[in-house]
């Protein structure tokens, strides 16, 4: 049966949900395509000593989240809001809900004061910081707090309903796919919107989802309550394991223990690419004893989405780019911005290029790579038009320098802070 | 001027550096992985873990100690942008 508007929807004794339904919505926080609309999924739980409502909706559904939470309850009985997260799709109507309810208690995650902060500018904010192990009671129930950090921003939380078996996972497990009759068994087909939900909001932070699984994993879960999408009380262990195949790499790294170098290269008249080729091949004088597995593409005719897999699984990756109207060409850009969606934190990272006047590609491109927290610790390399042997030795030793970092033999360089200006 | 010395685990290099010296202002030039968010000790974006010579540092400030408790930093951790080097031999690497 679909969601009425005015109505809350029981989704299990003294649980309902009081969400919104965005079904004409196109796309979300500008990075997302939404086929059909999203929900904001919020909920109220009922105990013997009060009402407890987790998350909010959009500010411009405010009367909607409203409406339905007056179908269950009155103000003067809810005592505690959770926040399982704070941006603004879910706490849009917190300003007004703490306004008709003053005696509630905010109960949101460690990392989530500062967001708070934010959203409320308020001078004397009351809220009760909570992590793992921490809960509060409703008398005869009590929600218990799962401490999951960046799912997908540092402050999100789960919270548990352990009497119900109901997990509220905030966005994880969530998507944007808006159907009415709200439940999994009974929606349409949303494979691939979790899916695509999970590329892009969740694979960045794949190690911590694994971490967060671990805390789920325990729970005895009968029913999932994500903050977007359908609510998951067919089957639920089903989504968790979905969540951890997504989390196991794309790509089998047949390498091994064997460290990785990927060189990318773009080349109009052949000097980057001499200067990849260096490069490769100097990483590979290093890993002659079989330490190290270098691997050379060519950026120019290569499509985005295999790089990006390839990357993720990569140790260290090397860029190459001639300079062209003063910037690195468009292909280096294209997959640069396409590796948000990959963790990056601690990869190695390098640069090098031919230039016919200014050459500021590969300054840029270090930067950029620092941006996207890899680790840069070698100068690049510039050649101007064609690469020189002085000039391709350089790329050489480029590639060793990067090798040796990979296998942890690099030497250990002492300088001056004044060299470093 | 006393002198300090600051090592960045991660990419093996040693910097001669003045006292009062911030990690931030010599991380990025040597490359290392500590990355930075909002530069001025609120987002804990550039946790670092303090490997040896914890007791080199300039005392975190009410403020930075409240955003590494917020933020369940576990012991000899401190915000990169924030942390000054008084003297001694200081090992770091990003969290």
């Amino acid at each position: 049966m679909p969601a009425k508007a005015d109505q809350a929807t029981e989704i299990a004794p003294g649980v309902h949900w009081i969400g919104a339904l965005d079904p004409n919505l196109r796309s979300f926080d500008i990075i997302l395509k939404t086929a059909n609309g999203t929900t904001y999924n919020a909920y109220a739980v009922r105990g013997s000593e009060g009402v407890a409502i987790i998350d909010t909706v959009k500010a411009c559904f405010a009367d909607d989240f409203f409406r339905k939470l007056e179908s269950v309850a009155r103000y003067d009985e809810i005592r505690v809001i959770v926040l399982n997260h704070l941006e603004p799709d879910h706490t849009g109507a917190l300003p007004e809900l703490l306004r008709r309810a003053p005696q509630a208690r905010l109960y949101i995650s460690t990392r989530a004061k500062q967001m708070l902060k934010g959203l409320l500018h308020g001078d004397s904010l009351a809220f009760t910081p909570v992590t793992t192990g921490d809960s509060v009671s409703l008398g005869d129930r009590t929600l218990h707090f799962l401490n999951t950090p960046f799912l997908h921003w540092p402050d999100t939380q789960c919270t548990w309903l352990a009497d119900a078996g109901i997990l509220f996972s905030g966005d994880v497990f969530g998507c944007h796919f808006c159907d009415a009759r709200l439940f999994n068994d009974a929606v349409g087909d949303f494979r691939f919107s979790f899916d695509y939900y999970y590329a892009h909001l969740m694979r960045p932070f794949r190690d911590r989802v694994l971490q967060a699984l671990e805390l789920i994993d325990a729970l005895p879960v009968s029913l999932i309550a994500p903050a977007h999408g359908p609510i998951l009380r067919d089957r639920p262990q089903h989504y968790v394991r979905r969540y951890r195949d997504l989390s196991i790499s794309t790509l089998k790294n047949e390498a091994g223990d064997v460290k990785t170098l990927l060189v990318f290269y773009l080349s109009a008249y052949g000097n980057t690419r001499v200067m990849a080729e260096a490069v490769a091949a100097g990483a590979e004088e290093v890993g002659s004893a079989g330490s190290i597995r270098v691997s050379l593409f060519d950026l120019e005719v290569g499509e985005v989405s295999p790089f990006v897999d390839l990357i993720e699984e990569a140790d260290g990756l090397v860029l190459g780019s001639p300079t062209i109207n003063g910037d690195a060409v468009k292909p280096v850009w294209d997959l640069l911005s396409s590796l948000t969606a990959v963790g990056l934190r601690g990869k190695l990272g390098a640069a090098f290029g031919s230039y016919g006047w200014s050459g500021e590609a590969v300054g840029m491109i270090e930067d950029r790579l620092r941006g996207l927290k890899l680790r840069v610790p070698v100068k690049g390399v510039r050649a101007k038009l064609i690469p020189t042997e002085i000039e391709l030795e350089a790329c050489r030793a480029l590639g060793r320098e990067l090798a040796l970092h990979l296998t942890g033999q690099a030497e250990e360089r002492i300088i001056d802070m004044a060299a470093l200006a | 001027m006393p002198k300090a010395n600051v090592t960045f685990a991660d990419v093996s290099v040693t910097v001669s550096v003045p006292a009062g010296t911030r990690l931030i202002e010599i991380s990025e030039k040597v490359g290392a992985g500590i990355l930075y968010g909002c530069r001025e000790g609120d987002c804990c974006t550039c946790l670092t873990k303090i490997v040896s010579g914890y007791e080199h540092l300039a005392t975190p400030s009410v403020l930075e100690d409240q955003v590494l408790k917020d933020n369940l930093a576990p012991r000899h951790h401190r915000l990169a942008c924030q942390a000054q080097v008084l003297g001694g031999n200081v090992v770091v690497k990003p969290a």
